[in-house]
């Protein structure tokens, strides 16, 4: 056991602070999830971009550093301690990206990953639809062969997708076997946005900002060259790209730990006129951010050694997603009759109530808690 | 940076997991309990020493095995999952290394090692009348604990047993007035509380992943409805609920007993999170594993209960919950006044 970073990871972190130090743009303005937010946002995604400090994970060729999955959580924790903007690209470079390093060819590694680190093409998901939420597998976007044409033509709706309206491109599952069923005879096409057929009308979020659109295709042609993994392969190459969203890469403990110290910050600063039961629920918030860092820990360590962490990936989300939501509750209740003022903490708590829901809500996440880690019968 | 257990760490649990599954089954938990054939638990405890169980704080120089926390943690976790009703933490975090501090008590310590020699301990607060309950008291010769004059040694010979909810725990209760001087710095004493309070968090882990298997293998067995229960969404929940629970606090208490070994800053704060956090994994996987068996968990012929109990006890033991989550208050500068200690320090 040893909890130190070795001197090259040191000075990693060393390099990533004085970087963000003096580059992070100041706090306030409009959020990414804004069309007006969005345009400031990208130029800092390309400030990041030029830096290298945009997909420090990747490898050089495609903007990236090469590092390891311990410095890009040391850069990680650096981002959240700095005060950083969300990541309006980390969609592509956190979902996407990392299926695209699995099952993408040489071609579209090369084509597609150096325009989404430089933030040239912004990426979505399309995956749910109307009627096809938690229960993913029963989606009706349909893909239909065009022989002569090369390629496919796509026809279907798809909701709740983050930042779709600003966003130049889409990743989805669209079902290519209309004969099949569920699991099978789908596939996973990457579309732009701006293609014949498409239509996107952006919608108002929890929170007021227009972060969600919904995505209506018809007869959208997709050359065969934009299929990711095989045709009828799309469950299995989405379901790698589940593990990711769930579990360390969207959520590092980077941003759990900045938010616990803010909360203990406020605190601290409104210790007076704050009652000792929500004090103790400061502690728990700092208790949770602390356990889920070392929880991360842990699993990196055998992650970095080579061990399938697979269905863990569900422990994370929950935590991390509920944690959440007592923090920035907390937070709420420090704040008193100011919570409801528009401001961060305001924000961040209406922003919360959706990690228990989105990337498979928590109740889908239990499931496959207590079926695939811990063995329960499935009916 | 490697947060795990290593190999040589690995080796230890397997060789205590192994040796506790051949040697502690329940039916050993319950020879501890009042009217239990209390002889069983001797071979046991003898084959821990054997491997260098009680000394493995105490310095090679000394007899001991000269390992740390890390290890410590570990072994604990494994003691705790078999509900060892041995006064195992009060040996190796407390005793042990407190009589190998101690220079006039070589005799003792040797016993002790050899595992021919059982101590316990009480190191919090001392009751109003001059007594104190000791854990695994009747099974003790004698025990460490902490008197008006400072840290003490007390026979247990005259000790009077007292009935408890987990009955494998024998308590004893002990005037403190028969005891006798143990002379070590504060400095030893305040290792050895935290120490004892890593080393219960460590079982409490051990007890709820203890729980939950039970409760695992119970579900996907029980039918009801012609299926089995585990099947149901309201089950699959709640044990889901458990393992969360555990998972997030078992790396918790890792790391606490790491930076005891090395002596991390931090420590204080490491120790009352672990020991937060596994009191609250324990009492809500005690709880909620329970009711996912319906009646048969309700009763002492399933042994579910044996580590229930256990678990209820050593949740309170060094600071419950609210206690650690106070003194974490204090440490974050949330508290107005000063935090006061759950663990009383030895009067000057």
């Amino acid at each position: 056991m040893d909890l130190n970073y070795s001197e090259r990871e040191q000075t990693f972190r060393a390099e990533a602070r004085v970087w963000l130090e003096a580059n992070v743009p100041d706090p306030g303005g409009p959020s990414g999830d804004t069309r007006e937010g969005f345009a400031r946002h990208l130029e800092w995604e390309r400030a990041l971009h030029e830096a290298r400090w945009a997909v420090v994970a990747w490898p050089e060729r495609y903007g990236g550093r090469d590092a390891t999955l311990w410095e890009w959580l040391i850069f990680e924790e650096e981002y959240y301690r700095a005060g950083a903007p969300p990541r309006i690209t980390q969609n592509g470079i956190f979902l996407l990206a990392p299926t695209i390093f699995e099952f993408g060819t040489d071609e579209q590694q090369d084509r597609i990953l150096p325009r989404m680190a430089a933030a040239q093409d912004i990426w979505c998901q399309g995956w749910s639809e109307p009627g096809a939420g938690s229960d993913l597998a029963s989606l009706r976007s349909r893909a239909v062969r065009d022989e002569a044409a090369g390629g496919w033509r796509l026809t279907g709706h798809k909701t709740w997708t983050t930042r779709g309206a600003f966003c130049t491109h889409l990743f989805g599952l669209f079902r290519s076997d209309p004969d099949s069923e569920r699991h099978r005879g789908l596939t996973y096409f990457m579309v732009a946005l701006n293609s014949p057929g498409i239509t996107v009308r952006g919608f108002n979020r929890l929170d007021g900002d227009e972060g969600f659109a919904e995505v209506f295709l018809d007869d959208v042609f997709v050359p065969d060259t934009d299929v990711l993994g095989g045709v009828g392969e799309g469950w299995r190459v989405a379901m790698s790209t589940t593990g990711s969203e769930r579990g360390l890469s969207l959520r590092s403990p980077g941003r759990f730990l900045s938010s616990a110290e803010r909360l203990v910050e406020l605190a601290r600063e409104r210790l007076a006129d704050t009652p000792a039961a929500v004090l103790d629920r400061v502690v728990g918030s700092w208790l949770d951010a602390q356990a889920y860092q070392l929880f991360t820990l842990q699993q990196a360590t055998r992650m970095a050694a080579g061990v399938d962490t697979g269905a863990e990936s569900s422990l994370n989300k929950i935590f991390w997603s509920e944690l959440d939501v007592r923090l920035q509750q907390t937070a709420l209740d420090i704040l008193g009759p100011e919570a409801e003022l528009d401001g961060p903490w305001s924000k961040g708590f209406l922003f919360s109530l959706s990690g228990p829901i989105y990337a498979g809500t928590n109740e889908i996440q239990r499931n496959i808690v207590a079926e695939r880690v811990l063995g329960l019968p499935r009916k | 940076m490697y947060f795990d257990l290593d190999e040589d760490q690995r080796m230890l649990r397997d060789l205590v997991r192994r040796l506790l599954a051949d040697e502690c089954p329940p039916s050993v938990v319950r020879a501890a309990w009042p009217g239990g054939e209390v002889s069983l638990l001797e071979p046991v405890w003898r084959k821990l020493a054997g491997i260098g169980v009680p000394g493995l704080l105490v310095d090679e120089t000394l007899g001991g095995t000269g390992l740390d926390e890390t290890y410590m943690v570990a072994l604990l976790e494994q003691t705790g999952h078999a509900g060892l009703p041995l006064p195992t933490v009060a040996t190796v975090a407390v005793a042990a290394p407190l009589l190998a501090a101690s220079p006039d008590r070589a005799e003792l310590l040797a016993d002790v090692l050899s595992g021919q020699t059982l101590i316990g301990c009480q190191l919090e607060a001392s009751s109003t009348d001059g007594t104190v309950l000791v854990p695994h008291g009747q099974l003790v010769s004698a025990a460490i604990v902490i008197t008006p004059r400072g840290l003490g040694l007390v026979s247990m010979a005259a000790a009077r047993p007292v009935a408890s909810m987990d009955g494998a725990r024998r308590l004893a209760q002990v005037d403190l007035r028969a005891a006798v001087p143990l002379h070590v710095d504060d400095e030893a004493l305040d290792l050895a509380v935290a120490r004892a309070t890593v080393g219960t968090a460590a079982e409490l882990i051990g007890l709820s992943r203890r729980m939950l298997a039970i409760t695992v293998e119970y579900v996907c067995q029980r039918t009801q409805f012609g299926v089995p229960v585990g099947g149901f969404q309201a089950i699959k929940h709640q044990l889901a609920d458990a393992l969360l629970a555990i998972e997030f606090a078992g790396p918790a208490v890792r790391r606490a007993g790491y930076s005891l070994a090395t002596g991390d800053a931090n420590a204080e704060r490491e120790v009352s999170a672990a020991k937060a956090l596994a009191s609250e994994a324990a009492t809500s996987v005690a709880r909620t594993t329970i009711q996912c068996h319906g009646a048969i968990a309700y009763t002492t012929e399933y042994d579910h209960h044996l580590f229930a109990k256990r678990a209820w006890a050593l949740a309170q033991e060094y600071g419950n919950a609210a206690a650690h989550r106070q003194r974490l208050a204090g440490l974050l500068g949330l508290r107005t006044d000063h935090p006061s200690r759950t663990i009383q320090k030895v009067a000057p």
